[in-house]
């Protein structure tokens, strides 16, 4: 089986996002940027499926900016066999990343695709499944445990009230959950292997693929601050708040 | 010119802090008992220091280790002194402790030294410091003089760290007084229990170290556990005391940077006559310094490192490296306590241990003011 994972370069978890004086988008120079968490997830189980002689190979696809590489560089040091960059400066929108994909899924015809449910930059969680409806696939989303058997995979998913599992026929689209696994720290042996694995690079352009944006952002703002709350004396001092403050009951 | 670490490098130094950050720094306080690391910590977090591929990583790849570069070394110590979870001065968790002079050894002496203290079958203890002989060694009064096949060794040493727990020493003393640091200190290796040799007492520290008084009294060593040729102890100990002293400065700015995230969150929460200490210049200005000083430091240690790495020169570089880093990084754990009031002082909070720390290396392993004397030799030559 040979198995794509999708990984994204965002801003890190630990660090505090500040939104741009000009309100067109958040801060993003000079902040620490890593793969999206979700993603971690994806490359692990792809690892953890090549460890086990399940998958024969894994390839990790990213695309944007120069810094990609890196992020494809970490997911190479975490185990994959090698790394496919997409070049590209414009704000790639869910539908542009789900059309590269196609492009590259047609061209690498791999057995299952596997990404982070969503990206904790956007948290759009909208990707996968636009892939899978590109592609024609089935889709597993909000994967929190992957079985294979044959040609199928069944996938155990995390809904309300409890878990759902699914049995697809491959070739699947597959998201992951937090709880799928939890991804390994790049050993330095690894990370010394992963400088001479090969990263191909390729334009939107060379894959037919039109990444121009749809949407247009008209300003980012901060949430509004918080208010520090007050202690009341009275319950009829708190109901007349909630109705003539608040104004919720 | 480039400043930036290299991509395998900054990977590296993100893996080592994400550790830290997630195994380390949750159970800082509850690694050690006194100052060595509790036998059940010691067995989980080796396995995990495996895991993360860095056992043996500053022994060379000729015996086994991981052989990186200075560099890299730099970042690793870098990363791991965010915590204090890990003594700062005896074996860690990522494999034994290996003293940098056995890898001089003849193959005989790697037999019967080298090897055993890498597969963790002998512990090593470095013999060097005297009551009146300390950042001088050339003035060590403790003498080995040769009778036949054997040298026989007298004389007392002081600040011997891990001597009680240590199956042999490596040993320097004078073969010839007059000539001092120049040709005149020999190195052995001895095994501690050669008769001869006793432990006077061992002494309370302010420092992660207990170390112990030895006495030798006629220790009788053969001749063939001499390391390289009489009078060449200090031979080989350049390179390795250069490193040692860049490893000071790679920690002081993992120290800064702990300090500097301490100090700058506690001070946008604590509020003093209705204002956050974060808005007070006389904070601010703490916060800016240590800022700079840490750019400062890490510039200086990752040049010193990289030019070691190509191969060049870097005695001046480490004086710098460690006398810098070591005192600012102090006065980054000053000032983070100062920045905590009465909480800074508790043991609730890694900062007096950082700064019990700090201010030790400020003595240890090279004082200040003789980094200095050696660096003003080199100013008044350059520029004189």
């Amino acid at each position: 089986m040979k198995i794509m994972v999708a990984v994204k370069r965002v801003i890190d978890y630990n660090v505090k996002i500040r939104v741009k004086n000009d309100e067109t988008g958040v801060e993003t120079a000079n902040v620490k940027m890593s793969m999206n968490p979700f993603d971690e997830i994806a490359i692990e189980e792809g690892v953890r499926l090549a460890e086990a002689g399940t998958a024969e190979e894994l390839v990790a696809v990213s695309m944007g900016g120069d810094g990609t590489q890196e992020t494809i560089r970490t997911a190479l040091a975490m185990g994959a066999d090698r790394g496919i960059h997409v070049a590209s400066d414009e704000a790639l929108e869910p539908l542009a990343v789900a059309k590269l994909l196609k492009a590259l899924a047609d061209k690498e015809s791999p057995d299952l695709i596997i990404l982070g449910k969503q990206a904790i930059d956007d948290d759009s969680n909208q990707t996968g499944q636009m892939l899978a409806a590109l592609l024609g696939w089935s889709q597993g989303t909000f994967a929190s445990k992957l079985e294979f058997d044959g040609g199928h995979v069944s996938v155990t998913r995390e809904i309300d009230g409890g878990l759902e599992t699914l049995r697809l026929a491959m070739p699947a689209v597959i998201t992951t959950d937090l709880r799928l696994n939890t991804p390994r720290y790049a050993s330095l042996p690894n990370i010394m292997k992963a400088k001479k694995k090969t990263i191909d690079q390729m334009s939107p352009e060379d894959l037919g693929v039109d990444v121009t944006p749809r949407l247009t952002t008209l300003k980012v703002v901060e949430p509004a601050k918080r208010e520090a709350g007050v202690m009341v004396e009275t319950v009829e001092e708190l109901l007349d708040k909630l109705k003539n403050e608040a104004k919720v009951i | 010119m480039d400043f930036q670490l290299p991509e395998e490098l900054s990977l590296l130094k993100d893996n080592v802090r994400k550790f830290v950050d997630a195994e380390l720094i949750p159970i800082e306080r509850d690694v050690c008992d006194g100052h060595k690391i509790k036998p059940e910590m010691r067995t989980m977090l080796e396995e995990k220091a495996q895991a993360l591929g860095l056992w043996l990583f500053d022994v060379p790849v000729e015996h086994g280790g991981q052989g990186l570069g200075l560099l890299a070394k730099a970042v690793v110590w870098t990363e791991l002194a965010r915590t204090i979870a890990l003594p700062t001065r005896a074996a860690s968790i990522f494999g034994p402790l290996v003293s940098p002079i056995l890898f001089h050894l003849n193959d005989q002496q790697k037999e019967h030294y080298l090897y055993p203290v890498i597969r963790g079958e002998k512990v090593s203890c470095f013999v060097q410091t005297e009551p009146d002989a300390g950042g001088d060694p050339g003035a060590m009064r403790t003498t080995a003089v040769r009778h036949g096949d054997e040298y026989v060794i007298n004389g007392t040493k002081r600040f011997i760290t891990n001597a009680d727990a240590s199956d042999f020493a490596q040993v320097f003393a004078a073969t010839d007084r007059e000539k001092g640091s120049r040709g005149g200190i020999s190195a052995f290796l001895v095994d501690m229990d050669t008769p001869g040799i006793k432990l006077l007492r061992q002494q309370e520290t302010m420092m992660d170290d207990r170390p112990w008084e030895i006495a030798f009294d006629d220790v009788r060593v053969p001749a063939e556990n001499l390391i390289g040729e009489e009078g060449e102890g200090f031979k080989h100990a350049q390179n390795w005391i250069s490193e040692g002293r860049v490893r000071h400065g790679a920690r002081g700015i993992g120290v800064i940077e702990r300090c500097l995230e301490l100090g700058a969150s506690y001070a946008k929460q604590r509020v003093t006559f209705g204002q956050p200490l974060a808005d007070r210049q006389a904070v601010q200005w703490m916060l800016v310094d240590m800022y700079t000083e840490l750019h400062q430091l890490r510039l200086m240690v990752h040049q010193a490192a990289w030019k070691a790495d190509q191969g060049g020169d870097i005695r001046y570089e480490s004086y710098m490296c460690k006398y810098f880093g070591d005192t600012k990084s102090f006065e980054a754990a000053d000032r983070c306590m100062q920045i905590h009031g009465g909480l800074g002082l508790t043991t609730d909070l890694p900062i007096e241990k950082m700064w019990r720390d700090q201010r030790s290396f400020i003595i240890t392993e090279g004082p200040t003011e003789i980094l200095k004397m050696a660096l003003a030799r080199q100013v008044l030559r350059e520029y004189g």
